[in-house]
Formats: structure tokens, C-alpha cells, sequence
């Protein structure tokens, strides 16, 4: 494993959360505080057509009726919807030409993240400069998207979700709220009402996207929610590899981060959507601040024989609350779900996913890996079922909880439900705690303490890390290392 | 080589080494055998710098050079190395890479280059063969789902891809039936060269008809009690240690 020294070498040079730094730059935000006027006022910012509000209107009005959930194993103070920025936005014009019209103090923040923008230095052949798409979201709103002609040469549409609503109202509105309806969930509700940008993909049928697509989610503003919506098509035959990417800056105030993902899948159709959240985590000693990822990501795999897979790695935020999910509507159809959560110092995290089997022969395969330090609980939370008319399905679920230290708690809370006598379904689960004695066997052999903490939780976490597009498996390898620094000893 | 002079050590509050002696020169075989609950393993352990065993007396140097100051890692690159009793499973971290990882860390921290990959599949496949083991199995979590025996083979291929100064073998013959036993002390006895120096810790005379030691010492209670040359083991087989027991 030659990327532990590398890993290893980069926790030495780090500080705890390496994206802590905030940035100047001139914003402009809404008045502080949620009401329909502030729905209208950000509608009207990005010049929506009136189909939206009233599609935001609706859903403000039906979140108004809703009560947030206590289910999840996390203990949050009650949020005060009234104490936060919904808007905030670098003042430079939306949709612009070129990087060159980047306020450059914003280009400065990318390249500080490690953040591909510049497209001709890709272009140009530059070492190293990995080859995706990139779409960066800041704040509230999408800063610049690149490789847009090099896509939209094969007709694949990847832009901003605002840019979508002005320029493809027709897909926007046949499938924006189709997976995850507005009034899903208390917090997809409100981000109904009130989300800002995040991105908008289109695969033509039979087309396969040529690059990774990705998105990068930085919240910089203090106090402000970020409120993002993603939307994902894949027409018939379709493929695509997409990656999102989220950093904060340390604050002592909680942020709330309250995404919905949404994913179509027509027959034949393939999406590969991965994540490595790093958001701020909050003070490892004290638990003060961090970001709540309250997040609603659903893929709804309409036709037959679509293929869908989630991979996550989850080593952020002080609270997580997420199941990215998988609907097998079309005969054949599968899900997958690899996820890594990282806790440590106070971070809650209840995550896992949901397989819902209504289509005949659908397949899914759960891979979770939670590994909780410090002070942390670590939940997963899963539902697979099969409905009367899914003959034939089968589900495999494998869940692993590593705990190192004594302090940190792991649960798994496994949802079966099986509908019709021809379902199939596994569920293997373990919890095992980092031993001394293997901590000492490894040492012995040579390695330093942190060198065999990285060591031994790689060789936990391997399976997930494969499913990874390579360059990002190493990334989120030495995250996953810097996670748990000092967690040991 | 190896000198310990005058070894106290606890584990928690109970005293288990109560000043031990002992000098192995370098390109010696030493035998330590010795009752239940002597001290064998404690010693091992101190002198790899296990958690939990608190030296309170007495030294422990390497070519002169004091072991028991060092952290664990420190002292394999030293060139200390522990054959394990009860080898632990590394789910995930194949073989190959688990002991490429740990001949690199080694080389890191006596200033040398890392090895290159063709060179270090050679050697493992060359050391791999000598011990009888299936080359695939290198590419498996190293000892998950092995026996006990191909445990010990995995401990002794490590030992031999690591090329340590010091080799500690605690119980390697436990657990082993006569072929293995077979395999292990050949890959053993491979190792023995002039710069090289062993303990060889067991129970039972039968590993030391295969593994020759210069030196046999009987531990109990915490210290050396008795030392011979072989014949020295051939008579506790015979006479067993009660004796050295009642005689501690």
C-alpha cells in the first residue's frame, strides 16, 4: 500500500481539517430569514419563470405543514429557521462566458481545494491535471461549469441547475420532483422552497458521457444554509460517472446543509454517482460547530435492465442524516450502495440506504463500512424491501462497524421486508473493534502507530474504496487517514 | 549480539521478570524452554515493546544499542523481529502488500531506498516457494481464514523477506503437525548465518531436534535458572521441570 507513507506524510502536514481557511470576497445575500418573500426573492434573483415559484410556493407552503423528523439516532438542538441566510451569492454575473470572468479570489479558493477549473491547462496537456468536468457551486450558486462544448458535442447537457431552468424548461419540468416528490421529507421539502443552484445532467440515449462529470459544493458564507438540487438523466442506454465534492470553513456556528439529489434512469440506462464529503465536522474537542448534512439523494430506475450505483465517503460534518436510495421500478434493474462514514471527535452519523424492489429480477448490493472514533456514534439505517410484483428479486447487504477506542458507539438498524415468496435477501453484519494486538503485530513488522492505524483501516474499508473512480480512491484514502489522526494512543 | 542484563518487568502490578540474564552472540541458536507461566512470552514481548509490560529494572541492547527506549517500530528496524505465537489476521491488507509495506517502512528508517516492485516480487516469489506456499495466498488478507499452520509459514516468510538481525520465535512449533514443522525449521535454519543471532522459545524439546540450538537455558519464575548446552533439553524432556520449579 504505497499511498499509507504518502497518506501518512499528508496527515503530518496537515491541520486537522485542511479546508477550514475562509475567504473574503464580496457577496450579496437575502435578508436573513425564511418566509414566501424570501422564496420569491430568490426565485426573482435567478430570474425563474413563474412555473418555478409557484412550484417553490407550493412546496414552502406544504413544508410549513411539516413536522422535522426524530427518528434518526442524532441529537441536535432545535434549528431556528429564522437565523439563517437562504441566499448568498459572490456578486459576479450568473452564466458567465469564461473562466476569465471568475472573480479571481474565487478561482484562488478552487486551486487552494485542489480543484480543476482551468480547462486549457487540461487542455493544454498539463501533468498531472486530471481529465472531468467540473461543476463548482458557491454558496448558493454555480460559479462556472467547465468542458460545456467538449459535452455538448456529443449532446450531453452538464450545467448549472439555474441555467437548466432558463435553457431546457422542458426536462426540468417533465423530471424535477419526479423521484423525490416536494413533499418527501421535511428537509427535501424546504429545499423545494428555497434551493439555489447545483447542477443539471443530461445523457442523450445510447450516448456515453466521455469524461467524469463533477460537482464541487464550498459553503463559504457565515450563517448561510447552502440548499442544493441536483438533477440527473440518463435516457435510454445511457452512461455517465459523476462525483460531488463538499468543503466548509470551520465555524463555531452549526450550518445546515440540506441537498436533494434526484437520478433518472431509462431502460439500459447506467449512472455511476459518487461522493466524498468533507465538510467541516466541528471542533474535534469541544463538538462546537459543523455542518448538518440533512441530505435526500434517490435514484429511480425507470427502465428495464437500468443499472445504478452509489459510492460515498462520508468523513465530514457533525451531523449526517442520509440514505442515498435506489427505486427498481424496471424489470431487471439493480441498485448498488458502497459507502465508508468516518466519525470522530463528536460527529453523529445516521446513514445507510433504502432498496426498494417493485420491478421482477431487480438486484441490489449494500456494502457499508462505518468507522467511529473519539466520542462519535455511527448508525446505519437501512430498508430493503420487495414489493408482491418482484419476483425474483434478490438483495445482498454487508455491514461492518470498526470502533477504535472506547468511547465511540456503532449501530446498525436493519430494515427487511419482503412482499412475495421469490426474494432473496442476505444481510451479514459484524462489529469489530481495532485491537492492540493487531496495532502491535503490525508495528512489530515495522510500521509507525499512525502508519498502521492508516494500514489497518485501508484494509477495512478496501472494498468500498475500489468502487471509487481511481484518482478519487486515493483522495479519499488520506481522507479517510486524516479522519482519524490522533485517534489512537 | 543481544545482551539483557538483569530484566525486571510487570505486567499491571504483578511482577513476571525478576532479573533475567541473558547473552545470545551473534550467529548463535539459543533455546529458552521453561514451565507455564515462566516468563517466556513477557520476554519475548519486552523485547519487541508491547503495551502493557512495564520494565522496572535491568537493560536490553542490540549490537550495543538499547532496545527497550525504542517504540516498536524503531526496534524492527533495528532488526528485531517477533515470530508470533497466535499470528493476528489483517482483513483487506494482502500479504504481498502487507510486508511490502513494512520492509519499506524498515528501509525508510535506516536511510535506505525503498525496494523496487520487480525486485521485491522476485524474492517473494523465490522465499514463497521455498516455504511450500501457494503464491495466491500472498494475495489474500494476509492470515485471514489460514490454518495454523500456514500462519506460521506466513510468519516465517515475512521473517525471511524482512532479513532481520535478531529473530525471536515464541511457540512456533504450536499447533504444527510433523510436516510443517518440517517446512518451518528448514525456513528457519535458511536464515541462520555468522551476523545473525536467535531465540528460540518453546515448550517442547521436538523443535530443537530440528532447529539446533548452541545454548539451552530453562526460564522459571522470571529468571534463568539453568543453562547447557543441547543435551540440556534432551534432559528436561526426560525429567521434565519440576526440579527448576521447586528449585525458583
Amino acid at each position: 500500500m504505497a499511498a499509507v507513507r504518502e497518506t501518512v506524510e499528508t496527515v503530518a502536514a496537515l491541520e486537522k481539517y485542511e479546508h477550514g481557511f475562509t475567504s473574503d470576497i464580496d457577496q450579496e445575500f437575502a435578508p436573513k430569514g425564511l418566509s414566501e418573500d424570501i422564496v420569491r426573492f430568490i426565485s426573482a434573483k435567478k430570474d425563474e419563470p413563474q412555473w418555478m415559484l409557484d412550484w417553490r410556493l407550493e412546496a414552502y407552503r406544504r413544508w410549513l405543514e411539516l413536522e422535522a423528523p426524530t427518528w434518526a439516532k442524532v441529537d441536535f438542538p432545535a434549528i431556528d429557521y429564522q437565523d439563517s441566510y437562504y441566499y448568498a451569492a459572490p456578486t459576479q454575473k450568473a452564466g458567465i462566458a469564461s473562466l476569465d470572468e471568475v472573480d479571481p479570489e474565487i478561482l484562488a479558493i478552487y486551486a487552494k481545494l485542489g480543484i480543476p477549473l482551468k480547462e486549457q491547462e487540461v487542455l493544454a496537456g498539463v501533468v498531472g491535471a486530471p481529465r472531468y468536468a467540473v461543476d463548482a457551486v458557491f454558496d448558493s450558486v454555480s460559479v462556472v461549469t467547465t468542458f460545456k462544448k467538449e459535452l455538448a458535442a456529443v449532446g450531453v447537457i452538464f450545467c448549472s441547475m439555474s441555467e437548466a431552468i432558463r435553457e431546457h424548461p422542458e426536462l426540468v419540468r417533465q423530471y424535477l420532483g419526479s423521484v423525490v416528490p416536494t413533499s418527501d421529507n421535511y428537509y427535501a421539502c424546504l429545499n423545494s422552497a428555497v434551493f439555489s443552484d447545483g447542477s443539471f445532467v443530461y445523457i442523450p440515449p445510447g450516448v456515453r458521457c466521455p469524461m467524469e462529470l463533477s460537482t464541487y459544493f464550498r459553503i463559504n458564507a457565515k450563517d448561510s444554509g447552502q440548499f442544493e438540487r441536483t438533477l440527473i438523466i440518463a435516457d435510454k442506454g445511457a452512461y455517465c460517472s459523476y462525483l460531488e465534492g463538499c468543503t466548509a470553513p470551520m465555524r463555531d456556528e452549526n450550518q445546515l446543509h440540506a441537498a436533494v439529489v434526484e437520478l433518472v434512469l431509462l431502460d439500459d440506462a447506467e449512472i455511476k454517482y459518487s461522493t466524498v464529503q468533507n465538510w467541516y465536522p466541528g471542533d474535534p474537542v469541544t463538538g462546537k460547530g459543523g455542518i448538518y448534512n440533512f441530505v435526500t439523494k434517490r435514484a429511480d430506475c425507470r427502465g428495464d435492465r437500468s443499472k445504478v450505483s452509489w459510492t460515498q465517503v462520508e468523513t465530514g460534518s457533525a451531523i449526517t442524516w442520509k440514505y442515498p436510495s435506489c427505486v427498481l421500478r424496471g424489470e431487471g434493474s439493480s441498485g448498488e450502495f458502497y459507502s465508508i462514514a468516518v466519525t470522530n471527535g463528536h460527529q453523529q452519523a445516521d446513514t445507510g440506504t433504502k432498496m426498494i424492489h417493485l420491478g421482477a429480477n431487480t438486484r441490489s448490493r449494500i456494502v457499508a463500512k462505518g468507522i467511529s472514533a473519539g466520542k462519535s456514534t455511527s448508525t446505519y439505517r437501512g430498508l430493503v424491501s420487495a414489493h408482491p410484483k418482484a419476483k425474483g428479486a434478490r438483495n445482498f447487504t454487508q455491514c461492518d462497524s470498526l470502533l477504535i477506542g472506547k468511547t465511540c458507539a456503532a449501530h446498525t438498524v436493519p430494515y427487511i421486508e419482503a412482499r412475495n415468496g421469490q426474494s432473496v435477501f442476505e444481510h451479514e453484519a459484524t462489529t469489530t473493534r481495532l485491537s492492540d494486538d493487531q496495532l502491535f503485530y503490525v508495528m512489530q513488522r515495522g510500521l509507525s502507530q499512525e502508519e498502521a492505524v492508516a494500514l489497518l483501516v485501508n484494509g477495512f474499508v478496501k472494498d468500498v474504496l475500489q468502487q471509487l473512480p481511481m484518482e478519487f480512491a486515493v483522495e479519499a484514502q488520506k481522507l479517510v487517514a486524516i479522519s482519524l489522526e490522533g485517534s489512537v494512543g | 549480539m543481544l545482551s539483557i542484563q538483569n530484566l525486571h518487568a510487570n505486567v499491571g502490578d504483578k511482577p513476571i521478570l525478576k532479573g533475567l540474564t541473558l547473552d545470545v552472540p551473534a550467529g548463535q541458536v539459543h533455546a529458552i524452554m521453561g514451565p507455564n507461566g515462566a516468563g517466556k512470552s513477557t520476554l519475548s514481548y519486552v523485547l519487541t515493546g508491547r503495551g502493557g509490560y512495564e520494565v522496572t529494572e535491568g537493560t536490553a541492547s542490540l549490537n550495543g544499542e538499547d532496545l527497550l527506549a525504542l517504540a516498536p517500530n524503531e526496534r524492527a528496524a533495528k532488526g528485531v523481529f517477533l515470530s508470533f505465537q497466535y499470528p493476528l489476521e489483517i482483513p483487506g491488507v494482502p500479504a504481498l502488500t502487507f510486508i511490502r509495506t513494512a520492509l519499506n517502512a524498515q528501509r525508510r528508517a535506516r536511510g535506505e531506498d525503498e525496494i523496487a516492485a520487480p525486485a521485491f516480487l522476485k524474492l517473494a516469489r523465490e522465499k514463497a516457494a521455498s516455504l511450500k506456499i501457494d503464491f495466491d495466498m500472498l494475495k489474500r488478507g494476509l492470515n485471514v481464514g489460514f490454518s495454523g499452520g500456514e500462519k506460521k509459514r506466513m510468519e516465517i516468510l515475512q521473517m525471511a523477506m524482512l532479513s532481520p538481525k535478531f529473530l525471536i520465535l515464541d511457540e512456533t512449533d504450536s499447533g504444527l503437525d510433523i510436516d510443517a514443522l518440517k517446512i518451518v525449521s528448514e525456513g528457519v535454519n535458511a536464515l541462520r548465518a555468522p551476523d545473525r543471532g536467535m531465540l528460540v522459545i518453546t515448550h517442547y524439546q521436538r523443535l530443537l531436534d530440528y532447529i539446533k540450538p548452541d545454548r539451552v537455558h530453562v526460564l522459571a519464575a522470571g529468571r534463568i535458572v539453568a543453562s547447557g548446552g543441547p543435551e540440556l533439553a534432551l534432559q528436561l524432556e526426560a525429567e521434565g521441570y519440576d526440579k527448576y520449579t521447586v528449585a525458583a
